[in-house]
C-alpha cells in the first residue's frame, strides 16, 4: 500500500511531466546579434587564465579581509575595470597592460598568501589599479559588431561570478585548515602570475 | 489496498500523455501568433533589455529605501512611460541615443551601488524622466500600427509588474548581506553603463 507521501510525490510527478510535455509557443528568435553579443561578453573574462586567477584571488583576499572588505572589493574591481574597459575602447594607450595583469596575480596572490591586512582604502586602491589593466586589456580586445549593452552586461556578470567564485571558496576561512588552505591557494595565484609575466617578458 | 481512483491513474496518464504528443506546428515569430497587441508590448518590454535594467536599477533603489518610495515609482514610472509612449506614436523616425542609455544604467546604477539617500521627490522626478524617455523611445514608430495604444497598455502592464516585483523583493530585505547583494547588482549596472559609454564613443 502507497504511503500518503508516496501518492503525492507520483502525482506531482505526473503533473510535472504533463506540465513539460503541454509545449507553448516557442518566441525562438532573439533580436539580431543580443544572444551573441551576452554569451561573448560573459565568455571574455573566463577565456584568460590570467584574468580568472586575478578576480578569483580578489574574492580570495575580501573573504580573508571580512566586512567590509569582502564586498567592497569586489564592487571595487568591476568599476573600476570598467572604467580601463571604457579606456581601453576610448582607444587611449595603456603601456605593458600585459605585465600590469600578470603582476596582479602575482601582488594579488602574494597578499592572499601572507593574509596581508591594510587599511580599506590601500586594499581597494590596490585591486583598482590593477582592475584598470584587466578593463583596458578587455576593452581593446573587443570584437567589432557586437551588441554594447549584452555584451558589456554578460562581461561584468562573469567578472562578478568570479568574484563571488573567490568569496564562495573563501569562506573556509572560518577554520584553521582553512586558512591554510586559502594561503596555499594564495601561493598558486601568485605562481600562475610570475607564469604568465615570464611569458610576457619572454 | 488500492482505491479505484489510483488503479486508474495510468490509463488516465497514458490518455492525456497521448493528445498531448500530437503536437501542432510552432508559430515561432510573434508577428504570426495572434496574441494581440497587448501581449505584443508586454513581450516587446520582456525582451528589451535597455528597457528592464533602468527600470530594474530604478526599482531596487526605491526598494532599498523603503515602501513609500516603492509605492510612489510603481504608479509614477508605468504612468509616464505611457504618456512618453503616447507622444512618440506621431514621431515617425529617431534613434535612441547610445550616450544617454549609458547615462541611466551609470546614474540608476551608481545611485544604487552607493545606496544613496535620494528623496521622495528625487525618486518620482527619475521615475517620471525615465518613463517618459523610454516610453517616448518605445512609442516610436508604433504610430504605423493601430493598435498601437493596446501595445502601450501592455508595455505599460509589463513594467508596473516588473517594479511591483522588483521592489517588494527588497522592501521586505531584513539580512545585511542581502541588501548588499543588490547594492552589488547596482555597481554591475553602473559598471556596465561605463562600458557602454566607452562603446558609444568608440562607435560614434
Amino acid at each position: 500500500m502507497n504511503t500518503p507521501r508516496q501518492n503525492v510525490l507520483s502525482r506531482g510527478m505526473l503533473l510535472t511531466v504533463i506540465l513539460f510535455v503541454c509545449a507553448q509557443t516557442a518566441f525562438a528568435h532573439p533580436q539580431k546579434g543580443e544572444a551573441v553579443g551576452f554569451l561573448t561578453g560573459f565568455r571574455h573574462p573566463i577565456s584568460g587564465l590570467d584574468h580568472v586567477l586575478a578576480m578569483v584571488a580578489v574574492g580570495l583576499w575580501g573573504a580573508q579581509l571580512g566586512a567590509p572588505a569582502i564586498w567592497v572589493l569586489p564592487v571595487a574591481f568591476p568599476m573600476v575595470m570598467a572604467f580601463g574597459g571604457m579606456l581601453g575602447l576610448m582607444g587611449v594607450p595603456l603601456p605593458g597592460t600585459e605585465y600590469g595583469i600578470a603582476l596582479s596575480a602575482i601582488l594579488l596572490g602574494a597578499v592572499v598568501l601572507f593574509e596581508v591586512r591594510p587599511p580599506l582604502g590601500l586594499a581597494a586602491a590596490l585591486v583598482g589599479f590593477f582592475a584598470i589593466f584587466h578593463g583596458h586589456a578587455h576593452g581593446t580586445e573587443l570584437p567589432p559588431g557586437q551588441s554594447a549593452l549584452l555584451y558589456s552586461m554578460g562581461f561584468v556578470i562573469a567578472t562578478g561570478c568570479l568574484h563571488a567564485l573567490g568569496i564562495g571558496i573563501g569562506t573556509v576561512h572560518r577554520w584553521a585548515w582553512g586558512q591554510r588552505a586559502l594561503r596555499a591557494a594564495g601561493a598558486l595565484v601568485a605562481a600562475g602570475g610570475a607564469f604568465f609575466l615570464w611569458k610576457a617578458i619572454a | 489496498m488500492k482505491n479505484t481512483s489510483q488503479s486508474r491513474l495510468p490509463l488516465y496518464t497514458f490518455v492525456v500523455f497521448t493528445f498531448l504528443m500530437w503536437a501542432f506546428p510552432a508559430d515561432a515569430h510573434l508577428n504570426s501568433t495572434g496574441m494581440g497587441p497587448f501581449y505584443d508590448g508586454l513581450i516587446h518590454f520582456l525582451m528589451s533589455p535597455e528597457d528592464i535594467v533602468p527600470v530594474l536599477a530604478l526599482s531596487l533603489l526605491a526598494g532599498l529605501r523603503g515602501a513609500n518610495y516603492g509605492r510612489r515609482a510603481l504608479f509614477t514610472l508605468p504612468v509616464a512611460w505611457l504618456v512618453g509612449g503616447l507622444g512618440g506614436l506621431s514621431a515617425m523616425n529617431a534613434k535612441p541615443h547610445p550616450f544617454v542609455a549609458a547615462a541611466w544604467f551609470l546614474l540608476l546604477g551608481g545611485l544604487l551601488a552607493a545606496d544613496a539617500k535620494v528623496s521622495l521627490r528625487v525618486t518620482t522626478a527619475l521615475a517620471a524622466l525615465l518613463g517618459l524617455y523610454h516610453g517616448y523611445l518605445n512609442g516610436i514608430g508604433m504610430g504605423q500600427f493601430d493598435t498601437a495604444a493596446v501595445a502601450l497598455l501592455g508595455l505599460m502592464f509589463a513594467v508596473f509588474v516588473l517594479i511591483a516585483l522588483a521592489a517588494a523583493f527588497v522592501i521586505r530585505l531584513r539580512a545585511q548581506w542581502s541588501r548588499i547583494a543588490v547594492r552589488v547588482a547596482g555597481s554591475w549596472i553602473a559598471a556596465s553603463g561605463l562600458l557602454m559609454l566607452g562603446w558609444a564613443i568608440r562607435t560614434r
